[in-house]
């Protein structure tokens, strides 16, 4: 048995081991700072080569970019001088009537853009209600018809709602009717996956409760699953709302109705005070829009817990 | 006697009167909105031109234009080679522009941040023009862009930029004002700067959430790439236009499968992208 050590013996042990600890602590500290750097490295490597690979599929041309790129003030600054009148020249300000000659026009066809909004919004959340129930993976619906609705809604929402426009518009004709019926499969596919969502995420207390005393397919979901979900359903319709005044407003560019065939035909035809005053039209009116569903929609949330 | 709920009348008359906040209508408000709602729907389908000979008509042609889908082709070789270049050029004009969007909005949301900001009135300034990039659709920032740069994808990925600056600039400075301010309080009693706080106490805890909301704006731009090319910016959407103009049903069919795969492949990578890098980064959105 060895005698006890003096203080400053242990003393020393002890720096000794501390500093022999802190190299090992800072060593392996350099080496992962070295692996992160080295990865860092690599992975921007590789991003750069993505970023060459695509800027050249993409037709980037710096060159013309630099060349080009004053005109994109001058155009913004363009759309807010007046092209005609006793005050051709000046900002648009000064000369409001001059400036929003249309507005009758063009409130009327924001009236238009609202109510294609509003019915497709309608009716695509109805039948976005139907189809959720037998999309969601909780409420006893039997593999293939999930598996079908699912993939339904899917094909809704992944083809651009211009796209079943440009269709639409050639098989029913030029006008609202044809947007209307294009915004409606969107929002179908759009809400129909969001409300499924909300009922994968029920408290399945209520729904056992039901089954056990007997109540059929039905009656459980009126009064085990609607009360929990309902309040959800109407504030993520509100949100598409939201959405599909933003869609509406250009469904006139492929010649589905509302404001948007004026805006394009002012951009095409260079009217350039015209386009500033119909997108500050848009802009107010979808500002309006989000401001109030919002309110609606806290409301809503507010009951719902 | 029982209804078809199996209780008697008597015991439903109990439950009624036991459980009368239940059974009553707290107010008629709800049918109120209900017609309210109806009705503006029936005067909506009538104003906007609704009418069931129109429309059963317009179904059966739709019929049609679906039965010619089918088998869906590709033309020749040569327009196959081109929808294929067409669909890379939609993916390049989505990745471009979103990072275009994310690197430029970056720098500009830490001063749209109430934590970050140097000045009110610049954070003033910096929000409302998000608001206003964002108020535009990206149809139309296409269409200026043509005008500046030409037709082409080039146009396309500017349009996507812009209008994306304004929607990460608000979404990033939401995630740095919901940052946690320790590490910042940590980095600054440890004698570092505004500069190093950014660096080291906010920016480890947003970029997840940042990467995340990057790669979810991705897929969803690769489908409005899909469009963009209708107005003349590139991408597959001209060809699509281009075949659904010209009644080739067929290949408009083929197109759209190949829009379909795309998206979904791209919906696959960017997923397993986000759980890896950020874990289940649905969190803080």
């Amino acid at each position: 048995m060895r005698g006890p050590r003096s203080f400053s013996g242990i003393m020393t042990t002890a720096t000794a081991d501390s500093r022999k600890s802190i190299e090992a602590l800072s060593s392996a500290y350099a080496a992962i700072v070295a692996r992160k750097r080295k990865q860092f490295l690599r992975s921007g490597a590789v991003l750069a080569v993505v970023i060459l690979v695509a800027g050249w599929m993409a037709e980037v041309d710096l060159a013309l970019f630099f060349s080009n790129v004053h005109k994109f003030p001058n155009y913004i600054g363009r759309i807010f001088i007046l092209d005609s009148g006793d005050l051709k020249g000046s900002l648009v300000v000064f000369d409001i009537p001059g400036w929003f000659w249309g507005v009758g026009k063009w409130l009327k066809l924001l009236a238009d853009t609202l109510l294609i909004a509003y019915v497709a919004t309608l009716i695509g959340a109805i039948f976005g209600f139907f189809a959720c129930f037998f999309a969601a993976g909780n409420l006893g619906v039997s593999t293939p018809i999930r598996f079908a609705v699912r993939r339904y809604l899917e094909f809704c929402r992944t083809v651009p709602e211009l796209v079943f426009a440009l269709i639409f518009v050639l098989a029913f004709g030029l006008g609202p009717i044809a947007g209307v019926l294009a915004i409606i499969v969107h929002t179908t596919g759009a809400l129909g996956k969001l409300f499924y969502e909300v009922l994968e995420n029920i408290d399945q207390k209520p729904v056992e409760g039901l089954i056990s005393s007997g109540a059929s397919w039905t009656k459980t979901m009126r009064f085990a699953v609607l009360p929990q979900v309902l309040a959800n359903f109407i504030s993520y319709a509100l949100l598409r709302f939201e959405i599909n005044v933003r869609g509406a407003s250009v469904m006139g560019f492929v010649g589905a109705g509302g404001i948007g065939q004026d805006l394009i035909e002012a951009i095409r035809k260079f009217y350039y005070p015209d386009v500033s005053a119909i997108l500050l039209l848009i802009i107010a009116t979808v500002a309006v829009i989000d401001l109030v569903t919002e309110r609606i929609r806290h409301r809503f949330i507010a009951q719902g817990h | 006697m029982t209804g078809d709920d199996g209780y008697s009348a008597l015991e439903e008359t109990a439950l009624r009167t036991r459980y009368r906040s239940s059974f009553a209508r707290d107010s008629r408000m709800g049918y109120y909105i209900a017609a309210a709602a109806t009705a503006l729907l029936a005067y909506g389908l009538w104003h906007l031109g609704f009418s069931i000979t129109k429309f059963l008509h317009g179904i059966a042609n739709l019929g049609n234009f679906v039965v010619l889908m089918f088998p869906p082709s590709w033309g020749d070789t040569a327009s196959l080679f081109r929808f294929v270049k067409a669909l890379g050029e939609t993916v390049a004009i989505a990745l471009l522009g979103t990072m275009l969007a994310a690197a430029i909005a970056l720098p500009l949301s830490f001063l749209a941040a109430n934590n970050t900001t140097v000045s009110q009135i610049l954070r003033f300034f910096a929000r409302r023009s998000f608001d206003t990039l964002r108020g535009v659709d990206t149809l139309v920032w296409a269409l200026i862009w043509v005008n500046v740069v030409g037709l082409g994808p080039f146009a396309g990925v500017l349009a996507i930029a812009i209008s994306d600056i304004g929607s990460f600039g608000k979404l990033f400075s939401e995630a740095i004002e919901a940052s946690d301010k320790k590490p910042v309080e940590g980095v600054v009693a440890s004698g570092g700067s505004r500069l190093h706080a950014i660096r080291f106490g906010i920016l480890p805890q947003v970029a997840p959430v940042l990467i995340s909301q990057f790669l979810y704006y991705f897929e969803s731009n690769t489908r409005s790439a899909t469009i963009i090319g209708i107005v003349g910016a590139g991408g597959i959407g001209l060809q699509l236009s281009e075949q659904i103009r010209t009644l080739e049903w067929q290949t408009v069919c083929f197109i759209i499968i190949m829009i379909l795969m795309t998206v979904s492949v791209i919906d696959l990578i960017s997923t397993r992208l986000r759980t890896a890098i950020a874990g289940d980064a649905r969190t803080t959105i």
